[in-house]
């Protein structure tokens, strides 16, 4: 244990701050990423997620605060950082001029690799990636799950000890979703470090050991996924439909948490069974369901159910 | 502003090559052709109208003194049409530097390897020209040689212009405006087609501040194997041009990169 508390977080964040003109879309956000560690940042659109993570791999400026990956200060050591790191961005970023092949060994030359390595880590890592047969096709010809797949192999031709990924499956069919998800597994094993963003709960609470949940540019909660559900909503989810006022009265009298939608009445509980049968038993109403509470529970309770954009 | 250039910026001008090179029977055909048609076009349908004029104060034959011109012209459209709308596709729909950003390279290395890959660009293109037009005798060696450097710095000086408007335009369309506005002007009206002296006096000064007139003045001097005063003016012009253009294309496009 002291062993690890003694390694040097592989990225620190203190009191971040990102303002575009009067708008502020980090504000003093801090947390640290371990080595070997899955980290998510999950948050809806616009709560700052992509603007956190451009300024942790050198791509934006940082209007306040630190960051500093492997112990090196981004301010003046981007490039040396940059050089140890993959990063796979929400657009895609395939070069649509070269094929798949070329992709890699023009991007390797970004990072001063020989040719002959980067052939040759590039086969493997189509390989890898099962796109070992599209090696000569153009980046233009492939589908959308082939892309994505496509530029995260062609991020780790520099063999990085740190994979920032943002929104690495939105858009994919669930085939797409889970062939990457174990794909990043397996570099987890490796030992990669993963820095990833989300809006997925189930993405989050399957590859994540930690995660922060962030709105409007602030941190809301930090915690393994586990340990964020058993905080915010207990273990259990019951579900009304078209809850009767006497069991409104009632679960209130009861003193557990619980969000009323109109339609719809959540009660959080810990181990709900006992409750779940008594209000079965007791009140008529159209459904009721007792469920596991998920991440997804966690979010919405943290960030509200309100639109966003 | 804290510049932070390093020979790196070659991997961008080597991005670009690469894929110039997939497409290099396209690429080539337009240096190739282009200044057949304008000699068929002028040479024989149009310097019967015209015969000899004075350049330099010697006889010599309209073909003779457009040819340059067209050199000139090429250099100027390869660069600038490459500093626009090919980086601004890059730039904006390609994503292609949002995924340089993230590796070792810099917004400052990206426009640079852009714009010095535009004048080599026009470099290449003006290469294959003095080619074909030397067939027909239309250049002095060895001067002539020395055209495809002024290409490079011709290049320079228009790619940093046309950098100067991709860090501004929101879309693609509005490089017609500069197009319309500058590039079409300066073709005519820079001693390309006729000689200056055919102007107003005001119109002659007002052409001495255009760019393409003096590299109009560079190859054609070259072409010539004339070294004279005018011919280091424009050098001068030139050189002090990109010495202004290239920092302020970097300096308003890095704004634009950086978010």
């Amino acid at each position: 244990m002291s062993l690890i508390n003694t390694t040097q977080p592989v990225i620190a964040v203190r009191n971040l701050k990102k303002s575009f003109g009067a708008f502020t879309a980090v504000n003093d956000i801090s947390f640290c990423v371990d080595k070997g560690v899955c980290f998510g940042i999950l948050g809806p659109n616009g709560a700052g997620k992509t603007s956190t993570i451009r300024m942790i791999y050198g791509f934006s400026p940082i209007t306040a605060g630190d960051i500093s990956v492997f112990g090196l200060d981004i301010k003046t050591k981007a490039r040396i950082i940059k050089a140890r790191i993959g990063v796979c961005q929400q657009d895609n970023t395939l070069d649509p001029d070269l094929t798949v092949m070329q992709n890699f060994e023009v991007f390797a030359r970004y990072f001063d690799i020989d040719k002959k390595t980067a052939h040759e880590r590039a086969l493997s890592l189509l390989k890898y990636f099962a796109l070992e047969q599209r090696q000569n096709a153009r980046a233009t010809e492939l589908s959308g799950g082939m892309v994505r797949r496509l530029v995260i192999a062609r991020a780790l031709i520099n063999q990085p000890e740190l994979l920032i990924l943002d929104e690495p499956t939105t858009g994919l069919d669930p085939q797409s979703r889970h062939q990457l998800w174990e794909k990043l597994e397996s570099l987890k094993a490796q030992g990669i470090t993963i820095l990833l963003t989300t809006h997925y709960m189930d993405e989050a609470a399957r590859l994540c050991d930690q995660i922060v949940i962030m709105d409007q540019g602030k941190i809301l909660a930090q915690g393994s996924p586990q340990s964020l559900i058993s905080e915010y909503t207990g273990s259990n989810i019951i579900e009304v439909i078209e809850p009767e006022d006497d069991l409104r009265a009632f679960s209130r009298a009861k003193g557990v948490r619980q969000e009323d939608l109109g339609h719809r009445l959540i009660i959080y509980a810990e181990n709900g069974h006992e409750l779940y049968r008594e209000i079965c038993n007791r009140f008529t109403h159209k459904s009721c369901i007792l469920r596991s509470a998920t991440l997804e529970d966690v979010f919405l309770r943290l960030t509200g159910r309100e639109l966003r954009e | 502003m804290n510049v932070n250039i390093s020979i790196r910026f070659i991997r961008i001008w080597q991005r670009n090559l690469t894929v110039y090179r997939e497409n290099w029977k396209i690429n080539f055909l337009p240096p190739l052709l282009e200044p057949l048609f304008y000699l068929v076009a002028f040479g024989i349908g149009f310097s019967g109208l015209i015969g000899n004029i004075t350049y330099a104060s010697r006889e010599t034959s309209y073909v003779r003194f457009i040819a340059p011109a067209l050199v000139a012209i090429n250099i100027m459209n390869s660069s600038f049409f490459e500093n626009t709308f090919s980086s601004f596709v890059r730039m904006y729909y390609q994503k292609t530097f949002d995924a340089m950003m993230a590796t070792p390279l810099n917004a400052e290395e990206i426009i640079t390897g852009e714009i010095f890959w535009g004048a080599t660009k026009a470099a290449i293109g003006t290469t294959i020209m003095l080619t074909v037009i030397s067939f027909f005798g239309l250049v002095s060696y060895p001067s002539g040689i020395l055209i495809i450097l002024a290409a490079f710095l011709g290049g320079i000086a228009f790619g940093s212009v046309g950098m100067l408007f991709t860090s501004v335009v929101k879309t693609i369309e509005l490089f017609n405006l500069p197009i319309f506005l500058l590039v079409t002007p300066m073709f005519l009206f820079s001693g390309t087609f006729f000689p200056l002296t055919n102007l107003p006096l005001w119109a002659q000064y007002f052409a001495l501040t255009l760019p393409l007139t003096h590299l109009v003045n560079l190859v054609r001097a070259l072409s010539f194997g004339l070294f004279n005063l005018e011919l280091l003016i424009s050098l001068c012009y030139l050189i002090v041009f990109c010495l202004i253009m290239f920092p302020l294309a970097l300096f308003k496009m890095r704004r634009r990169l950086i978010k």
